[in-house]
């Protein structure tokens, strides 16, 4: 038996590999917008699993700390660490700056924690861990910062000692780790001229500068030059806590919220990335869409080219199913190859991009699939135009 | 007609080749390649454990000059930077009427010893009255009893003796007021004297004027600073350190401070004083670092770096401080053996200020542990060794 799709591809085998390394890239582009969407997701995932907490609580009536601003007080854990079930608790700042790095500047998520409490980053690519209390860093390697620079956050100059990856907050900022202190500081002072400034406007308020009460307006002013609040306490439970019951324990009795980590993957995923996600998701649909559109053209196209010859096949008496089978064959042949090279760009340039790119096997398979049932569907337009052929055409009738 | 043979293998080989490019990307570049790790051995050797914090230079004694009463600054004789010696007159208040009130003790002191001559010469006349009194008594006593005068006269006469006695005595008493009169007006002088004194703001040590925080016209309340005095000598730091990592540090370590002004450069220092209280609400022990030399021109409130050398350990087990992991409430490490990963619970002793764990018990010197990861490995994980997971310089 003559293989008739090979003979024909053979025959014109430049045309054939081109459309389909053309229709691979479209399904690399597709790939990879799906890739993009579950980055989006997973990249939230990670912004929770990556501080290791049980329950997150936060100021009360907020979705903190990443859908809404929250405040805590910083001694507030004092109290948490009383609670049944609770066996670590830890303070947490999150403030999204920017950054200078020589001449430009890098828009970062400013994390303080406590070095071994919850919120510490999970895992270093290189480094070490923050040792000393004060002017050190860990940064995201998105970040550009590299091992022993210095890089300047408001008044002082931190070290990097440490690495980490794919910690981002939920609008894709790289995080930088520093010190809950120093965090706490930042978050408060602005620069020093607002400092200075803010000093003049407290002494030139009577109330404050009362000439019969010496050291007031010290005392004043140094209280303003404090912060003692923090985004969010990360508690780690103990074994056989359960979270539901701690944190309704928390909400009655600390006045906090208090959510598990799937109220925490309700927030950030179905409200927070939600319509960004939606947006990705509906362009990955008109993509596929669109991609299934133009490999049935090719395909309808290709068929359309070869009337001739088909014609010429019929009149030498093959079979309708001997023609169907050719076209078909055709078409999942260009769908394979334009499987094989989209997958393989897709995950060549995956890391090239900005965000997290997460391509999952199950959707690589499923794009085989589509792919390929795509194709059969698009021969089928052309298998019907083929079939009508009239013999006489090759005979120029 | 068949295909060419060759073309035939060709197009098999095709195949084989698409598959196997499937194949290594599914399996080393997405979700499901092993995850790269750098591994680091147990070392076995010295350990410095260092603490660190920071404070602020401050001077261990400083001295708030003020009056002890509300009044107006007359004079500031020194500006901030002055060396100034022990007794010098730094400033006056104005002493506004201690000046008069002064004189008019004098005054009244003069009043006093003038009464106290008066008082001397009215005891002289007494003196003199009584001896004249107690002649003629004694007199028309033996005359009374040759039976020359009336009994009465004699008696009247010795009336008169003892009156000039009583007189005497009076006399005698009045001047004792009169002395004491004039201590009085003295002691008083004294007083209203060492209150005008209180208004001269003396030093009270050899040192520096660290502060000239009133202009002269100002009225201060009674206990208000006009100038602050320290004693450079006296210079140290003030550092805060967290309390979870204070629990090593006891006076006599040897430090490093390392000023704002002068970061490239470190001080040798020892811990002087750890501080009792140590503050509730920042959760930091305050410490008290002393310089063995005191930098030149260091200004006092200047932020520093203070670290602290607690312990020395001569021969310790450690690891690289990124290896070690909570997981479950458990510190411990991830050990490598032939591809995988198994999680090792570890009791930790010391960590360095460069990164390095003292391992006390859980691991043997020689045993490779997972010090970096490229993410968070899981138990019996497949890992892939490399080198180094951020290339250098990128």
């Amino acid at each position: 038996m003559i293989n008739l799709a090979g003979r024909d591809i053979l025959h014109g085998w430049g045309k054939f590999v081109f459309t389909g390394v053309g229709l691979g890239l479209l399904v690399g582009l597709t790939l990879s917008m799906a890739g993009i969407y579950r980055g989006l997701v997973d990249d939230g995932r990670v912004l929770l699993q990556n501080g290791g907490a049980d329950l997150w609580v936060v100021q009360r009536d907020t979705l903190g700390p990443y859908a809404e601003p929250s405040s805590v007080r910083d001694d507030a854990y004092r109290a948490l660490l009383g609670v049944r079930g609770v066996a670590e608790a830890g303070n947490v700042t999150y403030l999204t700056m920017q950054i200078q790095r020589e001449r430009d500047d890098v828009r970062v998520m400013l994390v303080g924690f406590e070095p071994g409490h919850p919120g510490e980053p999970g895992y270093l690519v290189a480094g070490r861990p923050i040792t000393r209390s004060h002017y050190e860093a860990i940064a995201d390697v998105r970040t550009g910062f590299r091992l022993d620079e210095r890089i300047r956050i408001r008044r002082h100059e931190y070290t990097v000692v440490g690495l980490t990856r794919r910690m981002v907050s939920s609008g894709g900022d790289p995080m930088v780790f520093v010190p809950l202190k120093d965090a706490q500081e930042v978050q408060f002072l602005k620069d020093n001229d607002a400092l200075v400034n803010e000093r003049a406007r407290t002494a030139a308020n009577p109330a404050f500068n009362r000439p019969a009460v010496p050291g007031l307006l010290e005392a004043v002013q140094a209280s303003q030059a404090s912060s003692h609040s923090v985004n969010v306490v990360m508690l780690r439970l103990a074994p056989d806590a359960d979270q539901a019951a701690v944190a309704r324990e928390i909400r009655r009795w600390k006045h906090l919220e208090a959510y598990t980590p799937a109220d925490m993957d309700d927030i950030l995923v179905a409200k927070l990335i939600a319509t960004s996600a939606k947006q990705i998701f509906m362009f990955l649909v008109i993509l596929a869409v669109v991609s299934a559109a133009i490999v049935a053209f090719i395909i309808y196209t290709m068929t359309l080219n070869k009337v001739r010859e088909i014609a010429v096949l019929k009149l030498i008496g093959a079979r309708n199913r001997t023609i169907a089978g050719m076209i078909l064959q055709q078409a999942l042949g260009l769908g394979a190859i334009g499987f094989i090279v989209g997958k393989t760009v897709a995950t060549l340039w995956a890391p090239i991009f900005p965000k997290y790119v997460l391509l999952l096997p199950g959707d690589a398979m499923l794009g085989a699939v589509l792919v390929l049932v795509i194709c059969a569907f698009a021969s089928i337009v052309a298998i019907r135009a083929a079939l009508r052929v009239d013999p006489a055409t090759a005979i120029g009738g | 007609m068949n295909l060419p043979f060759g073309r035939k293998t060709a197009l098999i080989a095709a195949g084989i080749g698409a598959v196997l490019l499937l194949g290594w990307l599914g399996t080393s570049q997405g979700p499901l390649a092993p995850a790269k790790v750098t591994l680091a051995k147990v070392e076995q050797g010295p350990l410095l454990a260092s603490t660190f914090g920071i404070g602020t230079v401050e001077a261990r004694r400083s001295y708030a000059l003020g009056p002890t009463l509300a009044s107006r600054v007359a004079r500031v004789l020194v500006d901030q930077g002055d060396a100034v010696r022990a007794g010098q007159l730094l400033a006056e208040l104005d002493p506004v009427d201690l000046e008069e009130r002064v004189a008019s003790g004098r005054f009244a002191a003069e009043r006093a010893a003038s009464a106290i001559s008066a008082a001397e010469a009215q005891l002289g006349e007494a003196h003199s009255r009584a001896q004249l009194a107690d002649g003629s008594a004694r007199r028309y006593a033996e005359l009374r009893a040759r039976g020359f005068v009336s009994q009465e006269a004699a008696d009247a006469k010795q009336h008169e003796a003892n009156a000039a006695k009583a007189a005497v005595d009076a006399a005698t008493a009045q001047l004792a007021v009169s002395r004491r009169d004039r201590e009085r007006a003295l002691a008083d002088v004294a007083g209203v004297g060492k209150l005008r004194a209180q208004a001269r703001l003396l030093s009270p040590i050899d040192g520096v004027v660290s502060a000239r925080l009133v202009e002269p016209g100002t009225t201060v309340v009674a206990g208000q600073a006009v100038l602050q005095v320290i004693d450079p000598a006296s210079l140290w730091v003030k550092a805060r350190i967290d309390q979870g990592q204070a629990g090593g540090v006891r006076p006599g370590q040897p430090a490093e401070i390392v000023l704002r002004s002068d970061p490239k450069r470190a001080y040798r220092g020892q811990v002087e004083r750890v501080d009792w209280v140590s503050d509730a609400v920042t959760e930091e022990r305050i410490v008290n670092v002393g310089f063995l030399a005191r930098p030149e021109g260091i200004s006092v409130g200047e932020l520093v770096e203070a670290t602290i050398r607690t312990a020395e350990l001569s021969n310790a087990r450690s690891v690289p401080a990124a290896a070690v992991k909570r997981l479950d409430r458990q510190d411990g490490v991830w050990q490598y053996s032939a591809g995988r990963v198994a999680f090792r619970p570890v009791k930790l002793g010391i960590t360095t200020l460069d990164g390095r764990s003292q391992i006390v018990e859980g691991l043997d010197a020689g045993d490779e542990v997972v010090v970096h990861s490229e993410q968070a490995l899981k138990p019996d994980a497949r890992v892939r060794v490399v080198p180094a997971i951020v290339r250098a310089g990128s």
